[in-house]
């Protein structure tokens, strides 16, 4: 591994655990939110934001941007975490989360907040606006890349596998979708719930090009990326395999925490425990 | 003569194509009936035929909206409305993007294929929406014209257009104009706001009232959402008899939305044409309307009705 490599590797390491910290004391303070499936894709949204998207944060509206869509929603405080962090708004008002008045809804909001392209919350939509903007892309041949990141449960929308046949059929190789593959879903394992699996099979059936990742290593995704990019005429699917409320250990793998906010004592200790790994 | 407003569309779009680069249509297997297909044959590259996919068809759209186009997504109206309302509710119309949802064979005007594909609350539907745009053309000429508005206006639109040929209205020098209802005819006894296709059954009402010296004003209600308030007020409080005619539910539709406005700012009586809470059925488009009361002489009767009832005005 080269230095520059070692140097980006520890630069998102460091991103990451200021951005969980960031969604615990979000969710704590707003009292309600989903810190489970926010926690669980820190490393793929990080390393998104800080490394391999084209972005302007000052000009959020710059027409060649790469752009991320949450398809997954509830995971909202992660995607504020990072698009804070990031420099798209001042990182104290992500303190407001879910509070009247805010821009920090509850579910992204488009039109709100700089640097949140769609609304979404409703599952199963963001691929179907991925492929839209994706298309555009090729009508004006601008050379943008579209992400959308999906949950596991979430594949169990029927929209997923419409947007999927209409991505592959119309051959966009622009657009990337990663799967937050935590596992778990409200009611339970999402294998038990309803289960979508197997989920590379089913992807590669629809037409997509799959890898999978661990979704905690940021080693993987950056070469999954790189990957991505290099896919032609079909649309790319990273399967990221994560921990649901991955970094605060009594929330690992606790479907309880799927859409609940700690407490002020449960919000101390898990932020004493991401402190823990920084120093 | 008549023209079906679904052919005025596919027309409209040709012409509206040369003019707006970034227009794109997007169609869910209907193209050829919902007449999409002419612009697929004039610009193949801004045209995306989504399959038997409406949900991903509204989403789509949204996407391309937020890339700066101007998407026309088309289907028939029971499917774009119902089968895809969350789509249009969190993907369009929450963030008030710039998509043009326009429905073909909509009411019971569709005929043969019965109830199933017969939408009689898609107006209630796009109206509770808030940002959205509702406008219902009543001939060939305004559907032309309602279309060009709609694309030129910034925010989701949703136009309900039929399947069978209708009268033609209109000349080409008639004049639209988004969210103003406009006055076809005067008279002091009632009036008439009409949408869509019972627009030309209230202007026929009217002229039998006339032969038996009755005369009552005619309104085309096109926009349904935003609604004209004060040309209804106004009509309203001056003839202190009201009647609605639509092809479409008395439940959310025009009827209820011009009720809206009679109870909150001029009571006077108010009769409502239209289907009265029950799904359709197979028959011909004519012998439909008759059997559901939609004709010009059940707003003859319905005229009749609320005169009787007038308590103001003249």
């Amino acid at each position: 591994m080269s230095s520059s490599q070692e140097e980006l590797l520890q630069e998102l390491g460091k991103k990451a655990r200021v951005i969980r910290s960031d969604i615990i004391r979000m969710v704590a303070e707003a009292g309600s939110g989903h810190p489970g499936g926010s926690l669980s894709a820190v490393e793929i949204v990080t390393t998104l934001y800080f490394h391999v998207m084209r972005i302007r944060p000052e000009e959020p509206d710059w027409p060649d941007r790469d752009r991320f869509v949450l398809s997954k929603g509830h995971a909202a405080p992660l995607l504020y975490a990072v698009l804070a962090e990031r420099g798209y708004f001042p990182v104290e008002e992500l303190l407001t989360l879910r509070k009247l008045g805010s821009r920090l809804q509850g579910h992204p909001a488009f039109g709100k907040l700089p640097g949140v392209e769609a609304s979404t919350g409703s599952l199963g939509q963001g691929l179907s606006i991925s492929l839209g903007i994706a298309l555009a892309g090729k009508i004006d041949r601008r050379d943008y890349r579209v992400y959308a990141l999906l949950g596991d449960g979430e594949n169990e929308e029927g929209q997923v596998w419409e947007a999927a046949m209409a991505a592959a059929h119309y051959g966009v190789d622009n657009l990337t979708a990663v799967l937050d593959y935590n596992g778990l879903q409200i009611d339970g394992p999402v294998a038990e719930v309803l289960s979508p699996l197997p989920l590379p099979e089913k992807w590669r059936s629809f037409g997509w090009e799959v890898r999978e990742v661990d979704g905690h290593s940021f080693e993987e995704l950056l070469a999954a990326f790189e990957w991505a990019k290099g896919v032609h005429g079909r649309p790319s699917m990273i399967i990221a395999k994560t921990v649901k409320g991955k970094g605060v250990s009594f929330m690992e793998n606790a479907v309880d925490w799927h859409g609940k906010a700690p407490d002020r004592e449960q919000a101390a200790k898990a932020l004493a425990e991401l402190e823990a790994v920084t120093s | 003569m008549n023209i079906a407003t679904r052919d005025a569309y596919g027309r409209a779009l040709v012409e509206l194509g040369k003019e707006y680069p970034n227009l794109v249509v997007l169609d869910a297997d209907l193209a050829k009936s919902t007449k999409t297909a002419d612009f697929a044959r004039f610009f193949p590259d801004r045209f995306f035929d989504m399959g038997i996919a409406e949900q991903n068809m509204m989403g789509t759209a949204a996407g391309l909206a937020l890339a700066g186009k101007i998407p026309c997504a088309s289907t028939f109206a029971v499917f774009a409305t119902g089968r895809a309302f969350d789509q249009i509710r969190n993907t369009i119309a929450y963030p008030g993007l710039n998509v043009k949802i326009i429905a073909t064979h909509a009411g019971i005007t569709v005929g043969e294929d019965g109830a199933s594909h017969q939408s009689i609350e898609d107006i209630a539907l796009m109206r509770a929406l808030p940002n959205m745009t509702v406008i219902v053309p009543a001939d060939a000429v305004e559907t032309g014209k309602a279309v060009a508005a709609a694309v030129a206006h910034e925010g989701p639109v949703y136009i309900r257009l039929g399947r069978p040929a209708v009268p033609v209205l209109f000349d080409e020098n008639y004049r639209f104009r988004l969210g103003r209802a406009e006055i076809l005819r005067r008279g002091p006894d009632a009036v008439i706001f009409a949408t869509g296709i019972m627009v030309s059954e209230a202007l026929k009402a009217a002229e039998a009232l006339s032969g038996r010296g009755v005369d009552v004003t005619v309104v085309n209600v096109h926009t349904i959402k935003p609604l004209d308030v004060e040309t209804v007020s106004g009509l309203a409080m001056k003839t202190g008899a009201v009647v609605t005619a639509e092809e479409h539910s008395i439940i959310g539709g025009l009827g209820s939305a011009v009720a809206e406005v009679l109870a909150e700012r001029c009571p006077v009586p108010l009769v409502r044409v239209g289907i009265r809470d029950r799904f359709g059925e197979s028959g011909k488009p004519g012998d439909l309307l008759e059997a559901f009361g939609l004709t010009a002489s059940h707003i003859v009767e319905a005229v009749d009705r609320v005169r009787q009832r007038r308590v103001c005005g003249k």
